[in-house]
């Protein structure tokens, strides 16, 4: 019981730890990259249930801010490599078992 | 085209053959009609044309016996058109149901021209004449072919027939021969007749050209996700921030700092306003130039000459800061100025007294604690001439332009402009003003101050409110008083006034110096009178100033190269000094009664104490560079022991009087010095009496 109780704690720890975005990998400008971090941080919390609407939402707004065509991918476990254009990539993990991949190829 | 009418037909082709009646022409046309229509109607004609040729038979024809061919068959021609529908139905209503419709429209159009030809006897034809003003027996009908009139006289040529209908080619024909026999006809146009003309222009070459941009650069990314590697990242930073949070504990001070000045930083560089470090940096200037000029300041304050002790009575003039501002470096100083609150700061009023070089001017304030740059900075229109600071309100600078107008400016304004200015309309001077001076309050408790000017106008300006209200004190004449003669009667010839001077205890008492060289003792409640005119100079007065301790001393100086002393009650001067040169100002001291300083136009400084010296100058120096700079004005600071002459290439400098030019009376042992402005007067009285007695033992 014990154990188990650690366990729970330690969980609810790791989230409430875990939550902030971490940007892993990314050549964008200063601007572009905080842009691009809080759209993504929006898109995931308010489609917390669907990854896919999110991905959706953030193809779109990233589209119409920056010009077509972006890509985005997440989830919680996939490997990829993409073709993007130079400073037009951004990786990152979110709320502890997320990892978002945003690039843009035309 | 069916012409059921023979006689218009001719008429049409013969153009304007006369014909008298319809009836009688009958033989004419049908024989003109022969030759015309040859070919067409006419049997032999047609004859004619078929003997030539063999007849030729198609090879299907059908090969009939006689009987078949005489057998006659019936065909009848109907009105009906073989096209036209029969078997139409449609819906009436009224039976309610498909009814065929018997009647069809049978007619087809096949072609449709409008012909241009008239009835000679219509009404339209008749019109047309009228209009043309032929007499109606010429039965001319021509339709619309007015324009081509103009058809080139030159026969036309065989190609242009060529292009023509082969009607019109035989209409032509009659034609000629008709204006052959009879040629006072004018010759018909006709409409067929026209030209192909045709032109080709160069193509423009054509070139190719295209180009092809490099596209965005490119790279390739890889990377895994999966749940150990984010939790691994997220650990990671985890533990990395913790540890940044353990160094920021080891040196928080360093890192505030750093954030405050980056803080600083992002100010500065977000409000492109200067006007906060704005006083910032005016200490800073003042405290980098204090450093800099750090031995002038010394010598400010406590350089005593030393070798004054061996010179007896002659003192010098230690040349301290020099002022000057790059923008106004073309003009030179009209006017100097102390601020009598804040006593390192002066006004110095920049024009130019050259008629031929006048252009803008310039006001501006410097500070001994500066002197590198001015204050306040006020750019005029105008050259500036005079100016006055006020003594109680130091903020408020009148100033006197050269082309009449005066203005007051406010330091505590934002602005450069001032904020009362007299205009064409509210009594401005139509000559240049000479002197600006501020008067106490009137009853009104209005600020208000006198100029003078050439145009020989002596007005008070009354600040009211927003505007300036002027009141004219007197009318300068030459010959005496104003009122000599009925008014109107003679016009008066003006004096030109250049300087003036109000009395230091009685308030309506002013001297005013002409152009003339006349001083004029006057007041301000009799307008039309002088109440004494000296005659002081023989060129234009410069300045005129009463002493500041005596009642009833002034001092004047001229061009005429002489300053002169005066006691008001008499007209002939007590002293006479002749300085060798063009007198451009004087000023008595503020300390002393018997001293005063005058600059002269080859630029030196002269400094009398005619306690010390009644005949002669206690120090006389040149206090400039080059020997063609003149100087034009000297101010007494009214505390320190230095005076600030200007030049007429806009530098002003400042100059610290030796002891012996400040030397009070020597006082006897053991006897307390006497101090006061009753010890001056009396040190004066002394003076004049000396001079008095001998004259009055005379006359």
């Amino acid at each position: 019981m014990a154990g188990t109780g650690e366990g729970k704690k330690e969980e609810a720890d790791y989230k409430r730890l875990h939550s902030f975005p971490l940007i892993r990998h990314t050549d964008m400008p200063e601007e572009m990259r905080v842009e691009t971090m809080e759209l993504c941080v929006t898109a995931c919390e308010k489609f917390a249930t669907n990854n896919e609407s999110a991905a959706k939402m953030i193809k779109e707004s990233m589209d119409k801010k920056f010009g077509s065509s972006w890509h985005v991918v997440i989830g919680e476990g996939f490997g990829f490599e993409v073709t993007h254009e130079v400073k037009n990539l951004l990786y990152m993990f979110f709320g502890g078992s997320l990892a978002v991949c945003v690039w843009k190829c035309s | 085209m069916p012409v059921s009418n023979n006689n218009v037909v001719a008429s049409v082709r013969k153009g304007s053959i006369a014909q008298k009646a319809p009836g009688a022409k009958s033989n004419k046309t049908s024989s003109k009609k022969k030759d015309e229509e040859e070919g067409v109607d006419t049997g032999d004609g047609w004859d004619e044309w078929s003997h030539g040729k063999a007849l030729t038979k198609p090879p299907d024809q059908l090969e009939l016996t006689e009987e078949e061919l005489k057998t006659e068959l019936t065909r009848i021609l109907t009105a009906n058109n073989p096209h036209a529908p029969q078997n139409i139905v449609r819906y009436s209503f009224k039976e309610r149901s498909y009814k065929p419709t018997s009647v069809v429209d049978q007619m087809a159009v096949h072609f449709v021209l409008d012909g241009s030809l008239l009835h000679q006897d219509s009404d339209e034809a008749r019109r047309l004449r009228a209009k043309e003003g032929l007499p109606e027996e010429t039965a001319t009908v021509d339709t619309g072919t007015e324009p081509e009139e103009e058809k080139p006289e030159t026969p036309a040529t065989p190609v242009e027939d060529g292009g023509e209908v082969g009607e019109a080619g035989e209409e032509d024909r009659p034609d000629s021969v008709a204006s052959k026999t009879d040629k006072k006809e004018p010759k018909i146009t006709n409409q067929f007749n026209f030209s192909e003309r045709a032109s080709q222009t160069l193509n423009n070459p054509l070139r190719e050209r295209s180009c092809q941009t490099e596209p965005p650069p490119r790279s390739i990314f890889s990377a895994t996700a999966n749940q150990w590697e984010i939790y691994d990242a997220y650990a990671e930073e985890l533990q990395k921030q913790e540890k940044s949070k353990e160094k920021q504990k080891a040196v928080p001070s360093k890192k505030d700092n750093d954030i405050s000045k980056k803080k600083m930083m992002l100010t500065e560089t977000q409000s492109d306003d200067i006007g906060k470090v704005d006083k910032a940096s005016k200490i800073f200037e003042r405290m980098v130039n204090q450093n800099i000029f750090d031995d002038i300041a010394q010598d400010f304050k406590y350089f005593e000459d030393a070798s004054d002790e061996f010179r007896d009575q002659e003192g010098t003039l230690l040349p301290l800061w020099k002022f000057q501002y790059d923008k106004a470096k073309r003009l030179s100083v009209a006017a100097l100025c102390w601020n009598k609150k804040y006593q390192d700061l002066f006004a110095v009023g920049m024009g130019s007294y050259d008629f031929s070089k006048q252009g803008c001017g310039m006001l501006v304030f410097y500070s001994l604690k500066n002197s590198a740059f001015p204050e306040y900075i006020y750019p005029t229109s105008s050259g500036i001439l005079c100016l006055d600071i006020h003594e109680q309100h130091s903020y408020l600078v009148a100033v006197g332009f050269y082309d009449g107008c005066v203005a007051v400016y406010n330091l505590k304004e934002e602005g450069v402009e001032p904020v009362y200015k007299s205009t064409a309309k509210t009594g401005k001077h139509t000559d240049p003003v000479w002197q600006v001076r501020w008067q106490n309050d009137d009853m009104d408790n209005n600020h208000n101050f006198y100029s003078v000017s050439s145009d020989g106008r002596v007005v008070s300006w009354t600040l009211v409110k927003n505007e300036l209200v002027f009141t004219d004190i007197i009318r300068l004449s030459l010959n005496g008083a104003v009122s000599e003669g009925p008014e109107g009667a003679q016009q008066p010839s003006i004096a030109c006034g250049t300087s003036f001077d109000f009395h230091k205890q009685i308030d309506y008492l002013f001297l005013v110096g002409t152009e003339e060289g006349k001083i004029h003792k006057c007041s301000k409640t009799y307008s039309s009178q002088y109440l004494e005119t000296y005659d002081a100079h023989s060129m234009a007065v410069d300045a005129v100033k009463w002493n500041h301790f005596h009642p009833k001393v002034f001092i004047s100086c001229s061009s005429d190269w002489t300053v002169k002393i005066w006691d008001h009650t008499i007209n002939t001067p007590m002293f006479t000094f002749d300085l060798l040169a063009a007198v451009g100002d004087v000023a008595w001291s503020p300390y002393s009664s018997t001293v005063f300083a005058a600059v002269t136009t080859d630029g030196t400084v002269h400094v009398f104490d005619l306690n010390i010296n009644k005949y002669e100058a206690i120090c006389q120096q040149p206090v400039v560079a080059k020997k063609k700079t003149k100087l034009t004005h000297i101010e007494f600071n009214p505390i320190y022991p230095i005076i600030i002459v200007g030049d007429d290439r806009g530098y002003v400098t400042s100059l610290k009087l030796s002891p012996n030019l400040r030397k009070k009376p020597k006082s006897k042992k053991g006897q307390e010095m006497p101090k006061g402005p009753e010890v001056e007067v009396a040190k004066m009285e002394k003076l004049l009496s000396l001079l008095r007695e001998p004259e009055q033992s005379t006359v």
